[in-house]
């Protein structure tokens, strides 16, 4: 499909293998953290699945998922201690060059449309995000002048803050193709169609939205719910039916289900960390100031996919 | 037989409910769905793995950690909380409307960790607030408090999803490629913006009417 000379995924792929093998090495060799091995080893499969993933076989893929999801359920992953900080640099360097990676992915997902040939047209936001990397990378290295192992280091840092909630989203969206196969869409389509009154759009733009922020509360995850909400009603109704606007269709409908998220103490990450982090007697504060913000805010996205995705 | 490949939702449910490992529960939502439609263990692993391989760009995100690494070592996170403290003096709802947009627009720019609990908002955001407010009850001290926390997921929530390579964003685009729809992330990220602006409007509109109920 692509040309032997065009940029895409692949060379992206190899770039990210990279990076995590960079962080299975570094995690690998870092005493202070005592899982440093299973760091080692989920960053190091991880390498593994972006630089050879399509020479492992479907099985042997799921395989190397299910060493994954092994480490992080029985082991679980470490952290170590944090190397102190440098003198802060001038705030506008650094702001400076934290857009660069950004501005880069803007300006390259609108600049490659017109040079075709270099770059593949699909792939060109995250070929773009890979370059801005690099370009902020060289830019940094010649401004702050740090050891040459120091970003890498850093990434390990920040990488096992984010722990295995890393691959989260991977995984939802592969169960999301589970789901898919085994038709789970259609059986909640079917019985969302049953309270859908027939033919009604509003009825069935009601029922994703709501549908999306209540089984984000339930899961305290709207990535959880979208693969979900989307095959039964984004997809079969909005979409395919009612011929919405596919883009408009998903991201509002995430944005729905960050609603949902604000209201619920399952979300514990963003809900109830803090309130403990600030001393709130009351576990459930954070959510209660949340909720007279989420509830009109959940009702203008609905309202914006009514308006935007049927234009 | 058909509602059975519901039971992958309820596995997801009590899984999460019952605080289990979260990728623990989604390999078992997958396993149960699979059996209830009559799939082998093994077609299920391999759909999994396939799936799991086609959608490895979900994950690519990462490898700007190296960078925003670099630069949180040499004060990034510093340079944003004096950002924070120069709203010192200003009003609550200044201070939190001041803070929400500052929160969407580096979010915008996918720098979603240079601000959040640990980092801003409990040795920034709250006490600021607490003592632009200044509290008449020790309860409504900690509603204050709270109302800081909750400014900063609002503003984290309602930005993030601007940058094209956030993880949502980069869910969406690998589901609906799944399902045969091709779509840029640019082409979902814009449609974020609508949201980003009435979230501002509304949580801006009810500070402002807090502060006009207290006077």
């Amino acid at each position: 499909m692509s040309g032997a000379a065009m940029i895409g995924l692949a060379q992206v792929y190899v770039l990210a293998g990279l990076v995590f093998a960079a962080f299975a090495v570094l995690s690998a060799r870092d005493a202070s953290n005592p899982k440093r091995l299973a760091n080692a080893a989920f960053w190091g499969l991880l390498a593994v699945s972006m630089l050879a993933g399509d020479r492992l076989g479907d099985f042997g893929n799921g395989l190397l998922v299910l060493a994954l999801v092994g480490i992080a359920a029985i082991t679980g992953l470490g952290r170590g201690s944090q190397s102190p900080a440098a003198a802060p640099r001038s705030g506008k360097g650094l702001f400076a060059l934290a857009v660069v990676i950004p501005l880069a992915a803007l300006a390259g997902t609108l600049g490659f449309k017109h040079w075709p040939g270099l770059v593949d047209p699909k792939q060109a936001t995250l070929v773009s995000l890979a370059l801005g990397v690099i370009l902020a990378l060289g830019l940094g290295m010649a401004w702050l002048r740090p050891r040459a192992s120091e970003p890498l280091e850093e990434g390990r840092r920040l990488m096992d803050a984010v722990g295995w909630a890393a691959v989260l989203p991977q995984m939802l969206a592969s169960l999301g193709a589970v789901f898919a196969l085994a038709g789970v869409g259609e059986v909640v389509g079917q019985l969302a169609t049953a309270i859908i009154p027939e033919g009604s759009r509003l009825g069935a733009v009601l029922a994703y939205g709501l549908g999306m922020a209540a089984f984000t509360m339930v899961m305290g995850n709207a990535f959880a719910a979208f693969p979900v909400m989307a095959a039964a009603i984004g997809l079969p109704l909005l979409i395919h039916q009612y011929h919405g606007d596919p883009a408009v269709v998903a991201a509002i409908g995430m944005l729905s289900g960050f609603c949902g998220t604000l209201m619920t103490p399952m979300a514990a990450n963003f809900n109830v960390v803090p309130a403990a982090l600030l001393d709130l007697k009351d576990r459930n504060a954070v959510v209660k100031a949340q909720v007279p913000t989420a509830l009109p805010l959940l009702l203008v996205n609905i309202a914006l996919l009514w308006f935007l995705a049927f234009r | 037989m058909t509602m059975l490949v519901l039971s992958g939702i309820a596995v997801m449910v009590a899984g999460f409910v019952l605080r289990f490992n979260p990728l623990l529960v989604v390999v078992a939502a997958a396993a149960v769905t699979g059996l209830a439609a009559g799939m082998d263990l093994h077609a299920i692993i391999a759909a999994f793995g396939k799936a799991f391989n086609d959608t490895r760009y979900v994950s690519v995100i990462w490898i700007v950690l190296p960078v925003i690494g670099l630069l949180e070592r040499y004060g990034l996170q510093q340079r944003a909380r004096e950002l924070v403290a120069a709203m010192k003096g200003a009003t609550l709802t200044r201070l939190l409307v001041g803070y929400m947009l500052l929160r969407q627009l580096t979010a915008a720019l996918g720098l979603t960790s240079i601000a959040g609990h640990a980092q801003t908002v409990r040795p920034l955001l709250a006490p600021m607030a607490e003592a632009a407010a200044a509290p008449a009850t020790p309860a409504e001290a900690e509603e204050v408090r709270a109302l800081a926390a909750a400014t900063d997921n609002i503003g984290l929530f309602f930005g993030e999803d601007i940058f094209i390579a956030i993880g949502s964003i980069l869910l969406m685009k690998g589901f609906l490629e799944q399902q045969g729809i091709d779509l840029a992330p640019f082409d979902l990220s814009v449609w974020a913006i609508p949201s980003a602006v009435a979230a501002f409007a509304i949580h801006s509109l009810r500070l402002w009417l807090r502060a006009r109920r207290r006077v």
